[in-house]
């Protein structure tokens, strides 16, 4: 029997009035790699920052090799050996890795001695691991698999017994994920205890030997995993039997409606990101452009609405120019000829959020009728079709006059995409629909996308998650800093394939 | 040598002219850093000159004098903290809040305290710092070049000049040498970073505006107690923005914001020595018009120069741990 | 530990009334200790306050007045905050407004009365808008924080006005830095005369047709910022300036149409104060009603409907105030100053101080309203 290093008991915790957490009861055994799987929401990231230290249980006990401990801070969670690496990674980006490492930990006021036995201790740690860690990089300069290492590192160094880690290969190409999967055995043989923050059944069933489901803020299941499959998790996960793969039906493609020419794109560091890019959409037709996150598919997507200026290339919608010399038409131009955009980072740019419900629901839009007329705004003509469109997509609460800000992520992109796709758009281009969404709603998105497709719109997918990419594609493009470095089609290929492409090895 | 002694003069000057821009640069480093804006540098200059004048009054010790105004401006930079850390309300408003509350605070209470229109009464020699002739300064005098530099340009200042050009190495060492800097740099550029290490984000913004409030207080004590023997109303003149623009044009930084802080030094100290002379072609400037030059530069380096200014990440943004 | 509420419940009164009403509340007592350690009894202070500014119908006029100063000052902060500028430069923009008022209606003075008026009002407008236009443009283009320029403009003002009247428009024949008054014919009516038209005899007040202005102005800032597309697009660049891009709204062009209308608003001061009460270009006649506008766009949320009674409130501070300068000799006009920078804090930068535990409280006990 092998002893628990981590008990937690009885935990719970409520935002408001959402309760995140509730009597969680969860034992991880010292030396495993530990599962924990679980939906968008369900409470994942909240357990794991509360024994992190980040948050404060409303009660519930957490003991750490049998001792009960009270944390209030990451300070005390680190003293008992917790080490965790999220999501987004806590790392200043115009620091060294060294730097970063030691935040915290300097050991002296006047940087010295400690600093360099600090160096000498974290190239021992990366010869261990294998991490192969530049000490005086700058992490700006890192890829993203890299500054995972560092975050690793930054554990490691902190003499952490357990790791945490908070959805780790969402942002990796298959090859860094298996390179991590790597880092992370070798964790384990050095006896240290892993836990793993997934909502991907895959990495569950490689590397984890024993599994617990999270839904709606509760620990609904707890099983070895050898005992146990991709179709039951899910439905653990789910409450209910999902469908895995979408259907799609076959429709023959149109002509090229969007035809993209030797587009090259800076960004605002004046970084050249996306290079002499070729595309052609055609109608009928999802194309999904997959690539590990900064590889230049945000510039191309701002680039191809018309947000970011374009260095040179030319672009086409039905045969007609939409990029002159200054670049693409402005975004509302470009509307008015048919291309609609889901940009991806909504909170960002997709919404204000300290709008009216309402008044997202025409973004972009408001300076049509019957929106507005002689730039006077129409109220109640807007509030009658929010209502309408609400009820449409389903977006709860349904109450146009509410607070964007109080509505769900899933409920928030629902009213992105409903604004977007009533155009009846020619071209749609869509960035990470469903980041952050529960799968209640990524159901309705991929379908809502897919009716899209057979009513004959030509679809430009970006997407970080591969899976997405692969049930909803029907051709796909990768994209490697800056360039497209292959195109496939769908049923041709496999993930294995695409993550070479995604890594600029093939 | 007439012009020899002309630079000479200049150059004095900009020295003594800069100190209060210097210690407000560097004040506004330390909160600018941890990622808390100050704009109300120009309050709690205005406050420290008022209690560092008001102290050395009624303690008859300018030392005392300038330990309440550490005091009073420590104060302000909690309360600003208080109100955009702590309860994460809007930085600017709560600067702007503060300088207003100032200009009419300092006023008033001189106003009741001492019955004339905003003004301190006048200090004695006693009460106030006065210049520091350096060592051998007078026998070197004579000596060429080295008198000259030594004797007129650097003796003869008041202690606060000598402290100010002291700081500027001590703040960069601070920043970039120690693992409180490190920390501080931190918190202003990813706070989240900070806190996942263990540390108290809110704490480290606390320290980092405390060393703010110390350093803006000698700026004012400087004004009041030093080359002025009294408070009067609205001394500080917009210095507290001219630094905080110096600052900005230096990047953040204290080696280049003092750089900047003696181009407005010299533009200040030039303008004053242009008062009513007559210059070729152009004729006598209307005074007016001259004493607008800090302001009017202030404007073109923030236009022309700063453009693409990096500022710390994280700041004017509060930390928001909870989803 | 932090109160969490649920924001769809919170009824709009209590974010609305009682949050800003409980600050309000904070602010003045904060200020009576101001009173107190001036060595005045603040409970007496209150009283004079009121009595001078309601207590006798030439203290309320005057009331008025400084209401009147209040609601432009305020609009204008309020304009330019929509779009998320801290446009602290009224004071400048005022000043140079008065120009534009002075110049227009010197030289027009001979076109009929209300034409002249028009002109005037105009002319301030365009003079304050202009004023505004290069930290506008600077922000817009450069990047350069728009509180240190609309400041640095501030101190510019100054200078070239003082410059202005002493050496290029001064009366030759008087020593003091104003102008020549403007010809009697086109001044703006008073309360007085106006009273008199209806037989009422009243003192002279400084309160003069401008108050008519000011109404509105609050009118068309509000149609402007919730009515029209401008206001819907410059609160869009203001809250969210990348989702404005996305939406194909220029940041560029709404930062300076808000600039541009909040330095306008803020010019037309001087309609107030030269049309309507100097009659001339005084050396400093925006006299801090800028900044106290900033305060006033804080308390009132910056929407016209908060706004008025904001500075109404004003205006029952600075004219109850000087009631009380006359009678304490230890307190000045600059105790008032303070004041505003004490409700500035505690509307604005502090809002939040007791907003979580006031909702909360509110929300709960509705509930149980609901359940019972």
């Amino acid at each position: 029997m092998v002893s628990p290093i981590l008990e937690l008991s009885n935990i719970n915790k409520s935002f408001g009035h959402v309760h995140a957490n509730k009597d969680i009861n969860l034992t991880i055994k010292k030396g495993t790699i530990h599962g924990i799987i679980g939906e968008n929401g369900a409470g994942k990231s909240t357990l794991m920052s509360i024994v992190y230290g980040l948050y404060q249980a409303d009660s519930g006990k957490i003991k750490v090799s049998g001792k009960e401990i009270n944390l209030k801070s990451p300070r005390d969670s680190i003293e008992n050996g917790i080490g965790m690496v999220h999501q987004h990674f806590m790392l200043v980006e115009n620091f060294t890795v060294l730097e970063n490492i030691v935040l915290g930990f300097e050991g002296e006021l006047i940087f010295g001695k400690n600093l360099k036995k600090a160096k000498t201790d974290l190239k021992n740690l990366c010869d261990t691991y294998n991490l192969n860690v530049d000490l005086d990089s700058i992490i700006s300069d890192l890829s993203v698999g890299f500054r995972q290492r560092v975050e690793i590192l930054k554990s490691l160094y902190r003499g952490a017994e357990v790791f945490i880690l908070d959805e780790p290969t969402g942002v990796l190409t298959p090859q860094e994920v298996d390179e991590l999967f790597k880092i992370l055995r070798s964790l384990k043989e050095e006896g240290k205890t892993i836990v793993l923050i997934t909502h991907k059944l895959n990495e569950i069933m490689d590397l984890t030997s024993e599994v617990s489901v999270m839904r709606q803020g509760e620990v609904v299941g707890h099983t070895k995993t050898e005992n146990t499959n991709r179709e039951k998790l899910a439905e653990m996960m789910v409450g209910r039997s999902v469908l895995l793969r979408i259907n799609k039906s076959k429709v023959e493609r149109g002509d090229v409606v969007f035809k993209v020419e030797n587009l090259t794109v800076k960004d605002d560091l004046d970084v050249t990101r996306v290079k002499n890019v070729n595309l052609e959409i055609h109608a009928g037709e999802i194309l999904g452009l997959a690539g590990v996150t900064g590889n230049g598919q945000t510039e191309l997507l701002e680039a191809l609405s018309g947000i970011r200026k374009v260095e040179s290339g030319e672009i086409y919608l039905n045969d007609e120019k939409i990029s002159d010399n200054l670049g693409l038409l402005n975004p509302r131009e470009l509307k008015e000829k048919g291309l609609a955009h889901v940009p991806e980072d909504r909170q960002r740019m997709g919404l204000v959020t300290d709008f009216k419900a309402y008044e997202n629901l025409i973004f972009g839009y408001h300076d049509q009728e019957p929106y507005s007329k002689s730039s006077i705004m129409k109220e109640n003509q807007i509030l009658d079709y929010s209502k309408k469109v609400m009820e449409e997509y389903d977006v709860r609460p349904r109450s146009p006059n509410l607070m964007t800000s109080n509505f769900s992520g899933g409920n928030q992109q629902k009213l992105i995409l409903s604004r977007e796709l009533n155009e009846n758009p020619k071209i749609l281009l869509v960035g990470q629909p469903t980041r952050g969404v529960d799968i209640g709603a990524i159901e309705f998105i991929h379908q809502r996308l897919i009716d899209m497709r057979d009513k004959g719109a030509a679809i430009l997918l970006v997407s970080v998650e591969l899976e997405e990419v692969l049930s909803l594609s029907d051709r796909i493009v990768v994209m490697f800093d800056g360039n497209i470095v292959g195109e496939r089609v769908n049923k041709d290929v496999t993930d294995r394939e695409l993550g070479l492409l995604m890594a600029g090895v093939a | 040598m007439e012009f020899l002694a002309d630079i000479a003069s200049l150059t004095n000057s900009t020295l003594r002219i800069s100190t209060p821009l210097i210690f407000a640069a560097m004040a506004g480093i330390f909160a600018e850093r941890s990622g808390v804006i100050d704009f109300s540098l120009e309050g709690k200059m205005l406050m420290a000159a008022f209690v560092a004048a008001v102290g050395s009054y009624f303690f008859g010790n300018p030392w005392v004098g300038l330990l309440m105004a550490i005091v009073a401006c420590v104060s302000l930079s909690m309360l600003h903290g208080f109100a955009s850390v702590t309860h994460k309300g809007d930085q600017v408003v709560s600067c702007v809040a503060i300088n207003i509350l100032i200009i009419g605070l300092t006023t008033a209470l001189a106003a009741a305290w001492f019955g004339q229109a905003g003004l301190t009464p006048t200090l004695t020699d006693d009460q106030r710092f006065l210049e520091i002739t350096l060592p051998f300064a007078d026998a070197l005098r004579d000596v060429p070049i080295i008198g000259l530099i030594y004797s007129d340009i650097l003796s003869g200042h008041y202690i606060f000049v000598y402290l100010a050009y002291i700081s500027v190495p001590i703040v960069y060492w601070v920043v970039f040498k120690t693992s409180f800097g490190l920390r501080v740099r931190a918190v202003g550029e990813n706070p989240s970073a900070v806190d996942t290490a263990g540390i108290n984000v809110f704490a480290m913004r606390y320290k980092a505006l405390a060393i703010n409030g110390v350093l803006i207080a000698f700026a004012g004590a400087h004004l009041s107690t030093a080359v002025n023997a009294n408070f009067f109303r609205e001394m500080s003149a917009g210095r507290g923005y001219l630094a905080l623009a110096a600052m900005i044009f230096g990047k953040w930084h204290p080696k280049t914001a003092l750089v900047a802080c003696l181009l407005f030094g010299f533009t200040d100290a030039l303008q004053i020595r242009l008062q009513g002379v007559e210059l070729p072609t152009i004729g006598t400037i209307p005074v007016q018009l001259i004493q607008a030059v800090p302001y009017v530069l202030t404007v073109v380096l923030l236009a022309g120069f700063v453009g693409k200014a990096i500022a710390p990440n994280a700041i004017g943004q509060p930390y928001i741990k909870e989803r | 530990m932090s109160v969490v509420v649920d924001k769809s419940k919170v009824p709009w009164w209590v974010s609305n009334l009682i949050v800003p009403l409980v600050n309000l509340t904070l602010a003045l007592i904060v200020s009576a200790l101001f009173i107190f350690i001036a060595g005045e009894n603040p409970l007496q202070a209150i009283k004079l306050i009121i009595y001078g500014s309601f207590g006798y119908i030439e203290g309320f006029a005057y009331t008025l007045y400084y209401t009147t100063n209040f609601v432009f000052t305020g609009l204008a902060f309020a304009v330019a905050f929509h779009c998320r500028l801290f446009n602290i430069g009224g004071e400048g923009q005022a000043y140079i407004g008065g120009l534009g008022v002075f110049l227009v209606a010197i030289n027009f003075s001979f076109l009929p009365v209300s034409v002249v008026w028009l002109l005037a009002i105009a002319g301030a407008f365009v003079f304050g808008a202009a004023w505004a236009f290069i930290p506008a443009y600077l922000q817009a283009k450069r990047g350069s924080h728009i509180v240190i320029t609309t400041i640095m403009f501030n101190f510019i003002a100054s200078s070239l006005m003082v410059y202005l009247l002493v050496d290029i428009i001064r009366d030759m024949d008087q020593m003091g830095p104003h102008t020549v008054a403007l010809p009697e014919n086109i001044w703006l009516p008073t309360f007085k005369d106006l009273a008199a038209l209806f037989g009422m005899k009243i003192r002279y007040s400084p309160l003069n047709l401008s108050f008519l202005l000011a109404i509105a102005a609050s009118f068309f800032v509000w149609f402007l910022v919730w009515k029209t597309k401008w206001g819907y697009e410059m609160r869009a660049v203001g809250h969210n300036t990348q989702a404005a891009i996305y939406a194909g709204i220029s940041p560029y062009k709404n930062i300076i149409i808000a600039m541009l209308i909040s330095g306008g608003l803020a010019g037309l001061l001087s309609i107030n104060e030269i049309l309507g009460v100097h009659h001339k270009i005084v050396s400093g006649f925006p006299a801090g009603y800028g900044f106290t506008g900033i305060a006033v766009a804080l308390m009132g949320r910056n929407h016209p409907i908060g706004i008025f009674p904001a500075a109404f409130l004003f205006g029952i501070l600075y004219q109850g105030g000087s009631e009380v300068t006359f009678d304490m000799p230890n307190i000045t006009r600059y105790m008032f100053v303070a004041v505003q920078g004490v409700i500035i804090l505690f509307s604005g930068a502090l809002e939040n101080l007791f907003r979580p535990q006031i909702e909360s409280f509110f929300v709960n006990r509705l509930n149980r309203r609901v359940e019972a």
